[in-house]
């Protein structure tokens, strides 16, 4: 290198001495701290050198993030604190240029866009106008199948769920619920037969009998022969969020939604007593069949679930 | 003899700067590239270690990168059912999606892909807590202010895309947990008025769940908002370079010129060594903390649910708003809004946002400040801008609080009513109480003489007299740096003296 300095010597331009104060590390003790980092990037070397030991020794998951972590770690101090105690400490400045243009830049510019391109538009207004209205039409036209594609049209959707008159209800494994089933103060989750393993069955159908009693029970006026021999059935979807009520405080005969906390009162027609939820959960009726198998009457006479816009 | 020679004249003939150098006036001859990378190279980068905090968003994103990569060689976005036949015992013969199924198997059954599976979900965590942290830094010291409205503007859009790609991610195992928040989420797009339902079928191909939105969220997850976040990442440093920094007042710091290191070497050796070190701590958390374990929560399944389970931290303010809202229902003729839920899921977040995004032109309407700003506030001589980032931080703070408030309600042994109405009455006064308190402190901190700056040590001395003579030392000694005048980049370093008279000139001459 030193037979160099000829052509290293050029012309004048700005430069420090080495021994410029500006280019003297910032560390009190320079030999300790090169120490300290070559000790940092030897164990991090070691570690990341582990880190590929135990990679093919197929290490278990905290032998494989200690030895990356580390070693990374250690890499990263060690050269965070080169720059900051050994390089060149500065200060060093530089200036701001004003990113304006000049005023007569500028109005070149603003004479190109108005004045070149709206001769040039002007000139031709209709075939102006014919691009521009074919484009936007053609921006409609996209917009339309590529969202009429993605899904089906709600349409009455959601105001239906998969209980008919008659349905049999049935436990996620597809047995029939009996009468004798359920001891008092006892729930299951049911579905309408046929539909316990389809998506919709599980998020739209589910439903929750509770039995309450031994006797026919009515939750409110209209519900008469509701839940007979005291069994009530309830959606299980909450009408906050469509969570499933899944947690019954059997002393307090509340269903109980663990993701807001709303509770439904089951004495009452499910009312919400606590929490967001606006409405109550929707009952289901049931009656007992001749071979004493539990049955829904009919579909929920509103929409199960969250409230929505053309929910009436 | 000879062959020293060759090599000698070889490297006379490649020039000053060797092979280096030959390299860079091949690129440069064809690129152009000497004179904007010798200025890239001398950029001044100012010290201070709020700076840094978005440095730490940049690189948790390399990190989500790097390890996004190495689990989408393994995931499967199929919400198809398989028979579970893994490493995991407790869920053998379990009907499972195959999203759910490669999940479990990418975590036990793939070297070191628990690993990368935590690590990714750290560093996510660890993303979005940069990004708000860091836009703390620069709402609190007023970097957001002419000329650096846009790059607040594209970082806003950053955090809510971040925010986003974070929860579509969480969604992907198709776990009891995460299925119940897709559920909850599907509930929040039915309740917008007028469009809801039609964009929930459209987004969801049906009613919920439906077979496709495994898929969906895995194009958006892993494509097309990474792609987003990586251009608007590009543009979003294009323009702090093209801007260059703010910085604080101080010694030797004007509105026009920028005081600190150069980028080359001493600022990228720091802000590779974070890199590594951010990279680092990840690991580490990775290694020592489990995060998510979806094993445990098992699959989803539509007509089950588990207890007291939160979303990840960055959505808890949206959960808790959902919480402590009444139940206010809207229903007349023949249609209904549940604002229950559009109010503080769909209204509060919309509003929130939009407010953060527009604020730099807020702030300028209220103040008529439309100058230049290149030096930054400190926030105690901006009583009324800090006092509000203050109370709005204090609100949300308090919505985190109240989505877990089933949790303190166990956690405490009080009643469920009572935490959800103190989290109510909270909400609505923190904010009242943040403002003008924060707005006092600041008020009084600013007005302090030398607030704000170190304070420098006395030296006490003990005369011969026995006397005790306390005085003011110049500099704190670690400061001293900053008592030296700024000087640009130099140029080129003047050669140090030759040391080694052995090996002159001279002697290689007569040599040959």
């Amino acid at each position: 290198m030193s037979e160099n300095h000829e052509h290293r010597t050029p012309v004048a331009l700005s430069g420090l001495s080495p021994d410029d104060p500006h280019l003297q590390p910032a560390a009190k003790n320079p030999l300790l701290v090169e120490r300290l980092i070559a000790l940092s990037f030897i164990v991090g070397t070691v570690l990341v050198v582990l880190f590929g030991y135990f990679y093919v020794k197929n290490g278990t998951p905290w032998t494989l993030g200690a030895t990356l972590g580390g070693g990374l770690s250690l890499f990263g101090i060690g050269l965070i604190a080169w720059g900051k105690y050994l390089m060149p400490r500065g200060p060093f400045v530089e200036e701001r240029h004003t990113l304006a243009s000049s005023d007569s830049e500028r109005e070149a510019m603003a004479n190109a866009v108005v004045v070149r391109g709206g001769s040039v538009i002007k000139r031709r207004k209709m075939l102006g106008g014919l691009l521009g209205g074919g484009l936007g039409l053609f921006s409609l036209a996209a917009l339309l199948p590529l969202l009429r594609s993605l899904g089906p049209l709600p349409k009455q959707t959601l105001d239906h769920t998969d209980w008919k008159p008659g349905s049999y209800a049935v436990d996620i494994t597809g047995r029939r619920v009996h009468e004798d089933d359920l001891a008092i103060g006892s729930i299951v989750t049911v579905f309408p037969e046929g539909f316990q393993n389809t998506d919709n069955g599980q998020a739209v159908d589910q439903t929750v009998i509770i039995r309450i009693s031994n006797s026919d029970f009515t939750t409110m006026k209209g519900r008469e022969n509701w839940a007979p021999k005291g069994y009530l059935a309830y959606s299980k979807l909450c009408t906050h969020l469509g969570c499933p009520v899944g947690l019954y405080e059997q002393q307090l005969q509340m269903l109980v939604c663990p993701c807001h906390q709303s509770m439904f009162n089951v004495n009452d027609g499910a009312m919400p007593t606590f929490g967001p939820a606006p409405r109550p959960l929707p009952q289901l009726p049931l009656y007992i069949d001749a071979a004493g198998y539990l049955r829904a009457q009919k579909d929920f006479d509103q929409p199960v679930g969250p409230g929505f816009w053309e929910r009436s | 003899m000879s062959s020293a020679n060759t090599k000698r004249a070889k490297k006379q003939a490649l020039g000053p700067y060797g092979k280096v150098g030959q390299a860079i006036n091949e690129l440069d001859e064809r690129l152009g590239v000497a004179k904007g990378g010798r200025t890239l190279m001398d950029k001044i980068f100012p010290d201070h270690w709020s700076f840094m905090l978005g440095e730490i968003a940049l690189y948790s994103f390399v990190i989500l990168l790097v390890t996004g990569v190495f689990l989408t060689l393994y995931y499967v976005p199929s919400s198809s059912l398989v028979t579970y036949h893994g490493s995991y015992a407790p869920l053998d013969g379990q009907h499972v999606t195959e999203a759910f199924a490669s999940t479990v198997n990418l975590s036990f059954a793939v070297r070191a892909g628990l690993l990368m599976r935590q690590m990714h979900h750290w560093a996510c965590d660890i993303f979005v807590g940069a990004i708000i942290v860091h836009m703390a830094r620069v709402f609190f010291t007023g970097a957001f202010r002419k000329p650096r409205e846009l790059n607040w503007t594209i970082g806003t859009t950053l955090l809510i895309l971040a925010i986003a790609n974070g929860f579509l991610g969480y969604s992907l195992p198709d776990d009891l947990v995460s299925g119940t928040g897709i559920r909850i989420a599907y509930s929040i797009i039915l309740a917008v008025p007028v469009v809801g339902t039609y964009l929930g079928f459209f987004l969801f191909g049906g009613n919920f769940p439906g077979s496709v939105i495994i898929p969906r969220f895995f194009v958006l997850h892993v494509l097309i908002i990474p792609a987003v976040i990586l251009g608007l990442v590009g543009f979003h440093l294009f323009l702090l370079v093209r801007q260059k920094h703010t910085q604080f007042p101080g010694p030797g710091k004007t509105e026009n010129n920028v005081v600190g290191t150069p980028m080359f070497p001493v600022f990228m050796a720091k802000t590779t060594g974070f890199l590594l070190f951010v990279g680092g701590a990840i690991a580490l958390l990775s290694a020592f903390a489990q995060i998510n374990p979806i094993w445990q929560f098992g699959p989803y399944d539509a007509a089950r649910i588990s207890y007291a389970v939160q979303p990840d931290w960055y959505m808890g303010f949206l959960d808790g708003a959902l919480r402590i809202m009444p139940s206010w229902t809207f229903h007349s003729f023949g249609y209904t809004i549940p604002w229950e839920v559009t109010l503080p899921a769909v209204v509060f977040p919309g509003i929130l946002f939009t407010v953060v995004m527009a604020w730099p032109g807020i702030e300028r309407k209220i103040t008529g400040d439309n100058a230049m700003h290149n030096l930054l506030d400190r926030p105690s001589l901006r009583p009324k801008r800090t006092a509000a980032g203050a109370a709005v931080f204090g609100f949300l703070a308090m919505l985190f609080i109240a989505s877990s408030t089933d949790v303190i309600a166990n956690f405490l042994h009080i009643s469920l009513n009572t935490v959800l109405w103190a989290m109510r009455v909270l909400c609505v006064v923190t904010p009242f109480i943040v403002y003008p308190v924060t707005k006092k402190i600041a008020q009084e901190v600013g007005a302090l003489k030398g607030g704000g700056k170190r304070k420098t040590t006395n030296v006490v001395t003990l005369t011969a007299e026995g006397e005790y003579v306390a005085t003011p030392a110049p500099v704190y000694v670690d400061d001293a740096v900053h008592h030296l005048d700024p000087t640009p980049v130099p140029t080129f370093l003047q050669p140090e003296e030759e040391v080694r008279p052995a090996e002159s000139n001279g002697t290689r001459v007569a040599d040959r």
